[in-house]
């Protein structure tokens, strides 16, 4: 039975690369089961090559380890090894050698991928020398995300300011600023499209900033858990050449801008 | 009652049969008897295992089959929405699973059952330093099993917060329906359990200290030893911050005070709270305690696969000391690194940084760790016994476990898969696949001991390879959804455009987890069967060197008939010095000099 188990344990490598060839490559069963459209500016087209770089790097360790197992394992089997065991208690230098390696692998790891952190969360893109200002403020609440737009002053906050849930609008080919918060619970503000994640914590005030590059209708996630109704706390994002968002933002201010309500005829 | 023979504390008659009442009690319910201490807590643990399994399918079941009536028992359960899991009971399903199977069943199992029996066997002494102690850390899960059981009973059926509790969610009264009562049960309890595991683990290492046999030097423990130890230290120094924790959190749902919650914070219409308090403070405290626990529930288990690993590749342990060491560099690391479940939460950017570096090196024990292992196997004479199998398997397992894990860490990757299905894998291949598997493999491995009969290993076989083939139909698929970034803790995620078309998969992932929950009957049939049927076996079936080999199966009261003496670590499997392939730890050295082994490589 060795023979058996020692092939068993050889499938985990085989089976494992495959399966994520597979979804990779998109084949029948499995289209679309790999990182989604990545619509983002730099820092997400680097959150997947992050992502890749260091899945090529365990893939390698993953496969070698495994095949090594195996080999280990057909080999030294009790019902067909000849060898006498080795009394053999281990070796310092290989300690030391798979203690280096691996370390200065990680820090590698660690220190090359600082920048594309400090660029998706610390550097928030300038105008004119100074932060730039936010184009809305997304706001999470049971089970919905209100949106509010800068009016003509370009203050958030004012009575110019543009409403609407679940309905967000951006223009595209620029960086794009959100002040994003929480009005009761944790939520989390999830863009997968354009790899944006962030908590939004009652009490505090974020900004999150990313650029996309092409038109269409994406997901807003919420990926925090924020209570029964948490998988239902979904909003759209729609990306816009920018002159079709500010057509879309001029006519939603008409529609929101009505000194006195009428009913429509014939109610 | 006679096929264990376990004489009863005190008593002079060791015949079960003309047990009074209360001496049976004392024997067998108060007990204070390491070795029924560790059986109470193996068998609560196991019927809690199969609790937390059932729950799980329930969160599969609605992943697979959203909004469909629940096979024959949804029309019991939730009658009210007709065999239908409601959204809020979807919540409840997953905060439950992982409560339970954290805090009912592989912290209590590795240290409470494992650790109870193995330690004072392992090291020679005849039982715990404080055996009322250690009685009580057992009768001190009741009260958390009772608390946990009741918060069931209040609608919507348990608290519902997720296992992390997040404030403002889990504090405020109306901000779900399970941070009613639920809640405030649900704290009570994990404290319960807190104080179990805190009665423990100061035993433990006052034990391993002080009640050592001769010639027991702490570099002669075996390794199942090293880790309960350090398991212990970790517990006695997270633990309380989990407990003071628990408690503000506790005060702030019902007296009012505002440790987590921001000036003036209104939750759906609730009174606006008052205090000037921080959610973001709850998650660093939780974690602080949390992530030590994640090392709290895999060193044990990687001890204990250490000497199984040892004695089916009937060769020493490969890096001894490197294995010492990185068990404590991993406890140490573990302390700084609980940052790293925050990259995204809010916590300051910079802050993530250093957490991602320390998170980043603390890979490095791990991977010496499977190395070492990899190091015993090669050149061994492998038996592929049933425990054997599951040790390797969690080798195996670890592997994929420890390297995505690597993914987490680098903080910019993180971002894209916090919170998604990828983590779920990650954790569970560390869990299940690692620690559970580990558990399976070490209850095969001392039945033996524990109840003088074997295991069946046919059926032991066939258990682990279903379990095998199953737990990576359920868990390996989860990094592909992760990596589309199919998010935890949804009960419908096909709402979603990104996600819609995931569902396949998903019923795939729930089929395997219904055959690998299957599975399990053959292993509770063989663990009840053996126990009165299995095969008879003496103290040394397996043919191992440490200490509780050498007590009779079962050992009696007080543990060993004779002083066991040490002369030697517990993995000499081969030596040149003896002309079996064992050498037990107690066996004299050969008196003729000239049979003695000179290392070659020590001068």
């Amino acid at each position: 039975m060795g023979r058996f188990w020692s092939l068993l344990f050889l499938s985990v490598p085989i089976v494992g690369v495959l399966v994520f060839v597979w979804a990779m490559a998109g084949w029948p069963g499995m289209e679309n089961h790999w990182l989604p459209a990545n619509i983002g500016g730099n820092e997400a087209l680097w959150i997947d090559r992050l992502f890749l770089f260091i899945l090529a790097l365990t893939g390698v360790i993953f496969v070698a380890t495994g095949l090594i197992f195996f080999w280990f394992l057909w080999v030294y089997d009790a019902e067909k090894t000849t060898q006498p065991v080795k009394y053999f208690h281990g070796s310092h230098t290989l300690e030391v050698v798979w203690s280096i390696i691996p370390a200065a692998t990680l820090l590698f790891i660690a220190i090359f991928q600082m920048k594309v952190w400090a660029n998706a969360k610390l550097e928030r893109p300038t105008q004119d020398g100074i932060p730039k200002a936010p184009i809305a403020e997304v706001t999470g609440r049971q089970f919905e995300w209100r949106i509010r737009y800068a009016g003509k002053d370009g203050i958030i906050g004012t009575q110019d300011d543009i409403l609407k849930v679940n309905d967000l609008h951006l223009p595209i080919n620029e960086d794009i600023v959100l002040k994003i918060k929480s009005q009761d619970v944790l939520h989390s503000f999830f863009l997968p499209h354009v790899r944006v994640k962030q908590d939004v914590v009652p009490g505090m005030q974020q900004f999150v900033w990313f650029k996309a590059n092409r038109t269409g209708k994406y997901d807003i996630v919420c990926a925090e858990l924020c209570g029964w109704g948490h998988y239902k706390m979904r909003g759209r994002m729609t990306l816009q050449k920018r002159a079709d968002f500010d057509k879309w933002l001029e006519q939603a201010w008409q529609e929101q801008e009505v000194a006195s309500f009428a009913p429509p005829a014939g109610e | 009652m006679s096929t264990t023979a376990v004489s009863p504390h005190g008593a002079h008659d060791s015949h079960a049969h003309g047990m009074s009442v209360g001496q049976f009690i004392s024997t067998y319910v108060f007990s204070l008897d390491h070795k029924i201490i560790g059986l109470q807590f193996l068998f609560s643990t196991l019927l809690w295992f199969l609790v937390g399994g059932l729950l799980a399918l329930g969160i599969r079941w609605q992943l697979a089959y959203p909004w469909q009536d629940m096979p024959v028992i949804g029309r019991m359960l939730f009658s009210a929405e007709g065999g239908q899991i409601s959204p809020e009971f979807y919540t409840t399903l997953f905060t439950m699973h992982a409560t339970v199977m954290i805090f009912f069943v592989i912290i209590p199992i590795l240290a409470g059952a494992f650790g109870n029996y193995l330690i004072p066997l392992m090291i020679g002494a005849d039982d715990m330093a404080f055996p009322t102690l250690n009685m009580l850390s057992y009768w001190f899960m009741w009260p958390a099993f009772i608390l946990i059981g009741m918060s069931f009973l209040f609608p919507p059926y348990g608290a519902g917060g997720g296992w992390t509790s997040y404030p403002p969610l889990s504090v405020v009264w109306d901000a779900a329906p399970g941070s009613h009562w639920p809640q405030s049960l649900w704290l009570l309890g994990v404290t319960c359990v807190g104080i179990s595991s805190m009665l423990g683990s100061v035993n433990y290492m006052t034990t391993i200290i002080q009640m050592r046999a001769p010639g027991m030097t702490m570099f002669r423990l075996p390794l199942t030893i090293w880790a309960m130890f350090i398991t212990a230290i970790l517990q006695a120094f997270a633990l309380p911050v989990l407990t003071a924790a628990g408690f503000m959190q506790l005060t702030d749902r019902l007296l009012g005070t505002g440790f987590f919650l921001p000036d003036g914070l209104v939750v759906n219409n609730s009174a606006p709270a008052t205090g000037g308090g921080q959610p973001l403070l709850w998650q660093h405290l939780f974690w602080f305690y949390s992530h030590p626990a994640v090392y709290i529930m895999i060193l044990p288990a990687m001890g204990m696969v250490s000497d199984i690993i040892s004695c089916f590749a009937r060769k020493p342990i490969f890096g001894y000391k490197p294995m010492v060491y990185s068990i404590s560099g991993i406890a140490g690391l573990g302390f700084i690194v609980w940052g790293h479940h925050m990259f995204v939460s809010g916590m300051n950017p910079l802050l993530g940084m250093t957490f991602m570096v320390s998170t980043m090196m603390i890979a490095l024990p791990s991977a010496v760790k499977v190395f070492n292992w990899l190091g015993t196997i090669w050149g061994g004479k492998i038996q592929f016994t049933t425990p054997m199998l599951f040790a390797l398997s969690f080798v195996s397992m670890f592997i994929i476990g420890g390297l995505s894990g690597i993914f987490m860490a680098a903080t910019p990757v993180d971002i894209f898969i916090h919170d998604t299905y990828f983590i779920v894998a990650h954790f569970h291949y560390v869990l299940f696949a690692g620690t559970a598997m580990a558990v399976f493999g070490s209850i095969y491995f001392w039945y033996p001991k524990m109840f003088g009969r074997m295991m069946d290993e046919n059926l032991g076989k066939v258990h682990f390879f279903l379990t095998f083939l199953f737990l990576n139909g359920t868990f390996f698929t989860m990094h592909i959804l992760g990596a589309v970034g199919f998010p935890r803790r949804l009960a419908d995620p096909y709402d979603y455009d990104t996600f819609r078309h995931l569902l396949p998969m998903n019923r795939f992932m729930t089929w395997c987890a219904i055959g690998m929950v299957a599975t399990q009957v053959i292993f509770a049939f063989n663990f009840i069967r053996s126990m009165f049927f299995g095969q008879v076996v003496g103290r040394n079936p397996w043919g191992a060197n440490s200490l509780e080999w050498m007590a009779p199966s079962p050992p009696g009261h007080g543990n060993f008939d004779f002083q066991p003496i040490v002369y030697r670590g517990p993995y000499e499997y081969g030596s040149p010095e003896v002309d079996t392939d064992f050498y037990p730890q107690t066996q004299p050295p050969p008196a003729d000099p000239a049979r003695r082994y000179k290392d070659p490589d020590h001068h």
